[in-house]
């Protein structure tokens, strides 16, 4: 009875518009600062490295399936390898990238190691990681145990100068990571990355390398969150050991991916606006800010496991960043669950990016 | 420096009190549970709570506080796990860990940031020791907690082997399904298994108190520990769990001995050497470093 084949295609008309959208607000965002008080210009920078830790814990567990909470110990080494290196006589900007390229070349042997362990042996494992790395800066005399020590080449600029660089480093980093994951997503990585998230074994049975490509994400996310450790410590300019690797980061990564929507590119975005509002405006009431956010996270978990980005696209078939393939029927053709007489726009939501 | 051996193996017995309720729980549900140590340290503060304010002494606490843990292990997996884990095997450690920020962070807002000791409310056990030969000189505290660590892992693998309820666990955790097809109620056995595995968390959570001092973030160290035993001790019989904390507690030792700072830094070290060996030997990382055979080999 199927007179016209079936459509694929990569995008809807929402998804090319809001492909233009992103291009405008990034322009928007590069000239910001010019409208911006200095805390706001803070704040942003703040917003820019929540939105690459929530994408970077998004690609590790939405799509690697790799529930990691010892991400921590690649934001406090980011941190840490910035002050050596700018301790050593490197430019501290350049140092910020120098720091999480060794971030990410330092996760590639913990990789070998960790990616054998399942579920929540891999996630309480990271943490014993980042325990470890932990007790280990703190033994070098130049951090000075949990006294900490500050970036100080830095206080060579002038404080607009740096707050604005920071800004722009920070806001570049984040196009950056996003650009490469999308990017990733979408090419032919991405079909095998999302064959391992939806069903591991099933993956490896049709020759997807499972381990490969979970390294992949693995050695993305340490360095991204390595650039946000040092890109957090130009901000701050102290380093304090328990600050950098404490765990709470982790909560703060599992927090915006699982109310923006675990395993949406979209979500994890939406995951860090929404934590950067709630931490703008309930922030300061301190310990009942981080028992509401636990909650909410457990909540999530439990009641909304999708988080909202995924309920809406499964509810409305959205799609903005579209990094998958969605297949369309043709009017009056058969679905693939059997129901005939579709309506003429229906859209079947068989993808699942 | 035997002295420092026997205070070792000692504190191993405190590790294995912690870790068998992890492994347990790991064994029969597939869940590591990330509130574990936060759920150890609530049960330190109430027993604390219950010996400040209410001049209850610890011991006679824990008959207050080890049926309440009973019933919060059994609401914990009715309520959260099991649904939880309807999801897949990656949900409960996001429901898990969300619940330990939550127990951490209410712990510090009750309590505040102060350390505790439930060692002010037994007396003179706190201190008291006895002289072994070789001018070897062994906490009483220790050495009780050792033998309540052997007493309650030989409970528990009796109880597991001998009894209908234990049975019926150990089947649940083989093969739910099948479990389920020869009339075992796997919901009710999960359940029962969770409340067993808190009440030995608020026994460790009872030692920690008194053993040392604790904070309302305390947790993450204990969950630490627990899993590092755990997986040192790796899948054999509950006393493989022992010999686990055993290993842990002298790594720390010598990592002391060899460092001022060390102490930690030698319990990781020893986990990750242990881990190395046996992921790169067995290859029983495909098959879960917690697993337990929770009966005997047939």
């Amino acid at each position: 009875m199927s007179t016209a084949s079936p459509v694929i295609e990569r995008g809807t008309a929402a998804s090319r518009i809001a492909g233009l959208g992103v291009a405008a607000i990034i322009v928007l965002l590069a000239v910001a600062p010019q409208f911006l008080s200095a805390g706001a210009v803070d704040r942003m920078t703040a917003l820019f490295i929540y939105v690459i830790l929530a994408a970077m814990w998004n690609a590790l567990a939405g799509y690697g399936g790799l529930v990691s909470v010892g991400q921590q110990v690649f934001f406090g080494l980011g941190a840490y390898f910035a002050i050596r290196l700018a301790n050593a006589g490197l430019n501290p900007f350049v140092s910020l990238f120098v720091a999480a390229v060794i971030v990410g070349a330092v996760s590639w042997p913990i990789s070998l190691f960790m990616l054998r362990l399942k579920n929540g042996e891999f996630a309480i494992g990271m943490w014993v990681i980042a325990a470890l790395a932990h007790l280990l800066v703190n033994l070098d005399r130049l951090i000075q145990g949990e006294t900490g020590t500050s970036l100080i080449s830095l206080n060579v600029y002038d404080a607009s100068t740096r707050r604005l660089t920071i800004y722009w480093l920070a806001l570049a980093s984040m196009t950056a990571l996003l650009a490469v994951l999308f990017g990733l997503l979408r090419g032919s990585t991405g079909a095998a990355i999302r064959a391992i998230r939806d069903n591991e074994d099933a993956a490896a049975s049709v020759g997807v390398r499972v381990t490969g490509t979970k390294r992949l994400l693995f050695v993305l996310a340490a360095f991204g969150i390595g650039i946000a450790g040092a890109l957090w410590l130009a901000s701050a300019t102290t380093f304090q050991p328990k600050t950098y690797f404490s765990v709470q980061w982790t909560a703060y990564m599992i927090f915006m991916v699982l109310v923006g929507g675990i395993g949406t590119f979209e979500g994890a975005i939406l995951g860090a606006l929404l934590f950067f509002l709630i931490e703008t405006w309930f922030g300061g009431t301190g310990v009942w800010y981080l028992i509401g956010l636990g909650a909410t996270a457990l909540a999530f978990s439990l009641l909304l496991p999708r988080g909202l980005w995924g309920t809406v696209e499964e509810r409305f078939g959205w799609r903005l960043l579209s990094v998958g393939y969605r297949v369309r029927l043709a009017s009056g053709t058969a679905g693939p669950t059997g129901e005939t007489a579709l309506p003429a726009s229906i859209t079947t939501h068989r993808e699942k990016a | 420096m035997s002295n420092q051996i026997v205070q070792g193996i000692l504190l191993g017995g405190y590790y294995a009190l912690i870790a068998c309720g992890l492994s347990f729980m790991f064994s029969v549900m597939r869940i590591i549970n990330l509130a574990h140590g936060s759920l150890a340290v609530l049960s330190a503060f109430a027993l604390w709570l219950l010996a400040s304010r209410f001049h209850i002494p610890p011991f006679y606490g824990l008959a207050i506080v080890l049926p309440l843990m009973a019933v919060i292990g059994w609401a914990l997996q009715r309520f959260l796990l099991e649904r939880s884990a309807r999801g897949g095997a990656l949900l409960p450690i996001l429901t898990t860990f969300g619940l330990a920020i939550v127990i951490d962070n209410f712990l510090f807002e009750q309590f505040g940031a102060d350390t505790r000791s439930l060692a002010p409310f037994i007396g003179s056990l706190s201190y008291d020791s006895w002289e072994w030969p070789g001018s070897i000189y062994v906490g009483k505290l220790a050495v009780i907690i050792f033998v309540a660590a052997v007493i309650l892992l030989g409970g528990l693998q009796l109880f597991l082997t001998r009894t209908g309820l234990g049975r019926s666990i150990r089947a649940t955790s083989e093969d739910p399904d099948t479990a389920g097809l020869v009339g075992v109620d796997a919901r009710r056995a999960n359940a029962v298994a969770a409340a067993i595995a808190m009440v030995t968390v608020g026994l460790a959570g009872a030692f920690l108190g008194m053993r040392a001092t604790f904070d309302p973030y305390a947790g993450a160290t204990q969950l630490l520990f627990a899993f590092e035993a755990a997986v040192i001790g790796g899948a054999g019989s509950l006393w493989s769990t022992l010999i686990g904390g055993i290993v842990l507690a002298l790594a720390q030792t010598l990592g002391a001995k060899v460092h001022p700072q060390g102490f930690l830094i030698g319990g990781h070290v020893a986990f990750l050497i242990v881990l190395f060996i046996r992921l790169y030997t067995s290859g029983l990382g495909l098959r879960g470093l917690l697993r337990l055979s929770t009966g005997k080999a047939s």
